[in-house]
């Protein structure tokens, strides 16, 4: 086997045109994976790529480096859109994982329950792809496309995630279902941002995990909301039919049927939360 | 041999350099290279936060973190806290009794270390935040966070009452210092020179004929393999078990494996070729052959009788017979009857099987984590074809056993290698390996019908039990015959018929856990006394005191218990939290839908030791020439505290202050054996063998002086001193002649429980002692989610006589902690959860305020009146907060764990059910 650990990307990138590696950025699914077994892939170490660590802005866009690490977002001051990201990096695992794992291994990673895809679904986060013959952008949604399974090719680093500024309006919340306190894998989670123009809801944008393959956004439930007033919005979050395009399955965690339920209060509560973050208090919620 | 890399960083203030493979695991190349064992290794996949270390300040996992990545930071592991004195923090978690086994202990105390210095006065809910990444099965984490918060001045401080550590004193746990300090030496934590590695070979299958190819060629193109050993190396009886006549599973199967996980050979390695050595081409070929995971099917038309001599896959069928149970049920005026089925339940302790065995001459040494350091001794000779003389057990450290580690695990397998090679041999389980190759709790299928009388009082009950024992037998007689014994709770039932079956399956095999099978009873009975009670119309605590066994009553054995019964004085000592409780939630309630408050309560009773056959403990002590008071402690200390608790008994009566005692640990060459961590035994028998022998040693003593009992003995330079009013005599024991030991004193007292065996019904005196106790859950239901939060835990438990209250709470925690884990979330799906991710532990942040009443109803054999604690503890748990998901939701849960996709189910039954009715 060969280890690798160049300090510059133009380094890292010339080592995947020569041939397949297995990426290291946080270790903390690689190690999972590999369980006792002996590592006897090729190991490209991206750990040492200083320019790859930090959030920075943009005009158009706020930007995510690959080896930001979940605490590194939790430490930054942010728009108040990235709450429900933040609120997610403080669900990944616990502080030890927090400390080491980044939000684009999360995303490479492509579990269906990964915490960081429904909060950068929501924001309609891209993903930056770098090679050595040049750099191309995709949306998170066409990046992950199935279980364990990106539109990362061998030659490809993800360098960054990067969200559009007109996505960053809003308020956020993140819920996040999961059967202990800590260090757990979500049974589902809803990520919710909302705009709204005096008590109406101009824009939503929805987003649950571990509920179908890969993460997805709630189209008709978004549109279900658009114009509806904030005290109105408890029927259209009920509605089961706004529902249907998630797929769920039986696992160790949960019930196909369970999530069915309890995705829809999920959600309830992350659109009511996100309603709360965006200014508006959404009626009596708590007297229901 | 990966390649090599130099890497420099500083760890602990110091510089230090490692030559390693650059993905090498920081937490090995911190125990390998650097050997600071404190670190240490529970999951490998940052699921447990045991290797949590700091590099430059943040915690993270040491087994997730490459080698080369650290190059350059500071580091710091819990060998880096103190500072010539402990940390604050470490000397908290020795005051509050945090730290129990150990194991998590460093994970605990670095995590800490690093929120005090961001935050030097955390509230509750920061210190679990910080936390939440460290897993800890021993304690119920709440000295834990108490610990933390009075090292950073915003908790209580610890009751001190430390002096003379006498009986009834709390004083620190006396092992306590080297687990604080990362000093402490587990199974995994010591690497002989010139070591093999052991890897085992496993069946993939969960019932498979195998054959081996060309073993020889196989490990002749292998780098560094020493050897690869089989059945066929095996020179003895190739069956162990805990039960010597049940005794049936293989070290290594020979030629038929019947579970997934078996051992079928093992592959000794050179330490440095074990990391690139791959066994996914180990030549054996594998023939499938029919298998059943359930007792259910095992028992009724699978076909194949696992063990020959065991028709119909029983290994056990207990059964307790007492009047005409069936007559009193017919008879009654109210009859409940219901079903309940429990899961596989992994024991889970953070440190996963390890040791390592040498050869001492022609002596195999075996040092190694475990519970009962004789039985492994005696079983591993009858393995290996030696004389038990011949096998000496140098028990590690363990780091949590709860009933696991007493079978043999890693014993034989580093046993035959040593003795195959000459070399020392070393195996240290993978999580994923513990996991599948060591022993469950049962799962149960029991269904009971209970009937009563109108004014509450029982009149019968009947109780059927099918117990999934696994593969092998292990602990599933003790279970079969425990079940039946306890089903009844601890409630005077005049009729009563209980049987209880242990049946193979080709499932993981079930042993001992916390409780033998006492747990999954209780479940059934207590959940049934609710309904009860609902169907009475009458409080449900106050039908629990009605029925509640008093002195000069007969058990479910006939046995009449003449004093010391506590069960009535556990529950009255409920009583105001009950209505508290029940008020609380009932206002709750009134301004709440969604989420609905309830609270439950269950009892439980168990009898201490061996059921009806002899259970002896050996304690012997001495005096040295250089005036060392020597206490020969073989009470294996898995962090339940007899280390200490059985020196505070025989300090007090030797009549020395406890400082004076100088233990020698669990040996089998040079301490008597004191029986098995196991069956809430050891305060009681081996407590009361520590007593005889402290007041042997004391009238030895006396005798020499001529004085009178009155007189009060010390230890002074060397000397001893004995004391008698105004006189004073100074004995000089370097003048004195001494024994083979070294001893001028010295005393070996040994004690047995009266009991008896049970007749053809099962009655009789199974055992000489029982503890009695009884927990109150109060929690909330998520009714659209499924969820349940805890909100306290009120726990009274009867144990005669709380020898150290800070170690007897502890067990009392920790006991709530696993009881609260059955209850919500541990369900162990054999060839799908062997991990910790997938299989779940209650973390920090999932165990509620726990509030302890001791109460002490002595007990008339028991040392000091003392009975046994550790098992009952978790007993009650399970079924008071199922009963509280009753109460606050109105739904009865039949299946554990009661997980939100079972609790939602079960409401949308109820929902349905009515919209049916209406």
């Amino acid at each position: 086997m060969r280890y690798a650990r160049p300090d510059t990307l133009d380094k890292a990138l010339a080592l995947l045109a020569d041939g397949p590696w297995r990426v290291l950025a946080g270790g903390t699914d690689f190690y999972p994976a590999q369980g006792a077994r002996p590592i006897l892939d090729d190991v490209l170490d991206i750990g040492a790529i200083a320019s790859l660590r930090g959030i920075t802005s943009t005009p158009d866009h706020i930007v995510i480096g690959a080896r930001t690490s979940w605490t590194d977002v939790v430490r930054t001051d942010l728009p108040p859109a990235f709450d429900m990201l933040r609120q997610a990096a403080r669900e990944v695992g616990a502080i030890q994982i927090q400390n080491a794992g980044t939000v684009a291994g999360n995303l490479c990673n492509a579990s269906p329950a990964a915490d960081g895809v429904p909060p950068l679904l929501a924001m309609d986060a891209e993903i930056e792809l770098s090679s050595a013959s040049g750099i191309r952008h995709l949306p998170l949604a066409d990046f992950i496309v199935g279980n364990r399974r990106t539109a990362r090719r061998p030659n490809e680093l993800l360098t960054a995630i990067r969200v559009p500024r007109r996505s960053t309006l809003g308020g956020s919340r993140f819920v996040k279902l999961g059967s202990r306190r800590y260090l757990v894998i979500s049974v589902a989670m809803a990520a919710a941002r909302i705009v709204l123009n005096g008590d109406h809801i101009t824009h939503a944008a929805v987003a649950v995990g571990a509920c179908s393959e890969v993460a997805m956004r709630l189209d008709a439930l978004e549109t279900a909301l658009r114009g509806v007033a904030v005290g109105e919005m408890d029927p259209v979050l009920a509605d089961p039919s706004l529902y249907d395009c998630l797929s769920p399955i039986d696992d160790v965690r949960g019930s196909a049927a369970y999530r069915r339920r309890a995705v829809v209060e999920i959600v309830s509560r992350a659109a009511h939360g996100a309603v709360e973050a965006a200014g508006m208090k959404a009626g009596a919620e708590e007297a229901a | 041999m990966s390649p090599r890399i130099d890497i420099a960083f500083e760890a602990n203030g110091r510089p230090a350099s490692a030559s390693v493979a650059p993905h090498a695991r920081l937490s090995l190349v911190l125990r390998d290279n650097l050997g600071l064992f404190g670190t240490k290794v529970g999951c490998d996949a940052g699921d447990c936060g045991a290797c949590t270390v700091l590099v430059d300040g943040e915690p993270v996992c040491a087994c997730l973190m490459p080698a080369a990545s650290v190059a350059g930071t500071k580091v710091t592991t819990v060998e880096g806290l103190a500072n010539g004195t402990l940390h604050p923090l470490q000397d908290a978690f020795l005051r509050h009794g945090a730290a129990q086994c150990g194991i998590c202990t460093p994970g605990m105390l670095v995590s800490a270390a690093a929120l005090l210095e961001r935050n030097a006065t955390p509230d509750e809910a920061e210190v679990m935040d910080a936390l939440g990444g460290v897993l800890c099965r021993c304690t119920g984490y709440r000295k834990i966070v108490e610990a933390v918060m009075d090292a950073g001045g915003t908790g209580m401080t610890a009751r001190a009452s430390n002096t003379p550590g006498h009986v009834g004193d709390a004083p620190p746990r006396l092992d306590g210092a080297p687990k604080v300090l990362g000093t402490d030496r587990f199974g995994a934590d010591e690497v002989p020179e010139n070591c093999l590695t052991v890897l085992v070979v496993r069946s993939p299958h969960w019932r498979a004929s195998f054959r081996f190819g060309d073993l020889r060629g196989w490990a002749g193109t292998r780098p560094g393999v020493a050897g690869v050993f089989t059945a066929a190396d095996i020179a003895g009886r190739n069956a162990f078990g805990v039960i010597p006549p049940f005794a049936d599973q293989p070290a290594l199967a020979d030629g038929e494996a019947l579970f997934k996980g078996e051992a079928v050979a093992l592959v000794a390695v050179e330490a440095e070729a074990a990391e690139t050595l791959s066994l996914d081409d180990f030549p054996v070929e594998w023939t499938p052959l029919p298998h059943t995971l359930s007792s259910s099917e095992a028992a009724n038309g699978f076909g194949h009788d696992l063990h020959p001599s065991r028709p119909g896959n029983v290994l056990l069928e207990g059964f307790v017979r007492k009047g005409d149970a069936q007559d009193a049920i017919d008879a009654a005026e109210i009859v409940v009857s219901g079903r309940l089925d429990t899961a596989y339940v992994e024991h889970a302790y953070i440190e996963p099987e390890a040791g390592y065995a040498f050869m001492d001459g022609d002596t195999l040494v075996i040092r190694a984590c475990t519970q009962s350091p004789f039985m492994d001794r005696d079983d591993t000779a009858t393995v290996l074809g030696l004389p038990p003389e011949k096998v000496r057990i140098l028990p590690a450290a363990t780091g949590g056993g709860f009933g696991s580690k007493l079978d043999l695990s890693v014993q034989p397998l580093v046993g035959l290698v040593a003795l195959r090679t000459g070399r020392p041999a070393r195996l240290v389980y993978t999580r994923s390996e513990s996991m599948a190759s060591t022993t469950k709790r049962h799962p149960a299928s029991m269904r009971a019908e209970i009937a009563a009388g109108r004014d509450g009082r029982i009149a019968g009950m009947i109780f059927e039990g099918d117990f999934n024992t696994g593969a092998y037998a292990s602990w599933g007689p003790t279970v079969a015959s425990r079940v039946p014994i306890h089903a009844s709770g601890p409630y005077h039932v005049p009729h009563y018929l209980a049987k209880g079956r242990a049946i193979h399956t080709n499932g993981p095999v079930s042993g001992a856990f916390r409780g033998f099978g006492v747990p999954q009873a209780a479940l059934m009975q207590e959940t049934l006394y609710d309904e009860l009670a609902d169907r009475l119309g009458m409080d449900r605590l106050e039908l629990r005191l009605v029925n509640a066994l008093r002195d000069g009553q007969a058990t479910s054995t006939g046995h009449v218990l003449e004093s010391g019964v506590g069960i009535a004085a556990c529950l009255e000592a409920l009583k105001p939290h009950w209505q508290r409780a029940l008020a609380e939630a009932a206002e709750f309630n009134v301004i709440n839908a969604k989420i609905r408050r309830g609270v439950g309560v269950a009892s439980c009773w168990y009898g201490c030791g061996n059921t009806g056959i002899p259970n002896p403990s050996t304690i012997k002590a001495g005096v040295s020439r250089d005036g060392r008071v020597m206490l020969h402690q073989g009470a294996v200390d898995i962090g339940q505290g007899s280390n200490t608790v059985i020196a505070q008994m025989f300090a007090e009566a030797l009549g020395v202050p406890l400082p004076a005692l100088t233990l020698v640990d669990a040996d089998t060459a040079v301490t008597p054996d004191a029986g098995k961590t196991s069956g809430s035994r050891q305060t009681y028998i081996s407590g009361k063998a520590a007593e005889k022998s402290g007041r042997a040693l004391r009238e030895a003593i006396l005798r020499h002086a001529n004085v009178s009992d009155a007189a009060a003995i010390s230890v002074e330079d060397g000397a001893l001193v004995v004391a008698e009013g105004e006189a004073r005599r100074r004995i000089a024991l370097d003048a004195l002649p001494a024994d083979a030991d070294g001893y001028v004193f010295a005393s070996s007292e040994s004690y047995d429980p009266p009991t008896a065996p049970l007749d053809e019904n099962g009655q009789g005196r199974p055992y000489a002692v029982y503890g009695w106790g009884a927990q109150m859950a109060e929690l909330e239901v998520d009714l659209t989610l499924g969820t349940v939060r805890m909100v306290k835990i009120t726990a009274a438990h009867d144990l005669g006589r709380a020898i150290n209250p800070v170690l007897a709470e502890g067990q009392v925690q920790g006991g709530i902690a696993q009881g609260l884990g059955m209850a919500l979330m541990e369900e162990y799906v054999p060839g799908r959860t062997e991990n910790l991710h997938d299989y779940l532990i209650p973390t920090i942040g999932d165990v509620p305020p726990i509030e302890t009443i001791l109460v002490e109803v002595p007990d008339a054999e028991g040392p000091y009146g003392a009975k046994g604690l550790g098992e009952h503890v978790l007993i009650p748990t399970a079924p008071a907060i199922l009963n509280a998901i009753r109460h606050a939701s109105g739904v009865a849960i039949d299946r554990t764990p009661a997980t939100p996709t079972r609790i939602l189910e079960a409401l949308a039954g109820k929902a349905s059910t009515r919209t049916d009715a209406a």
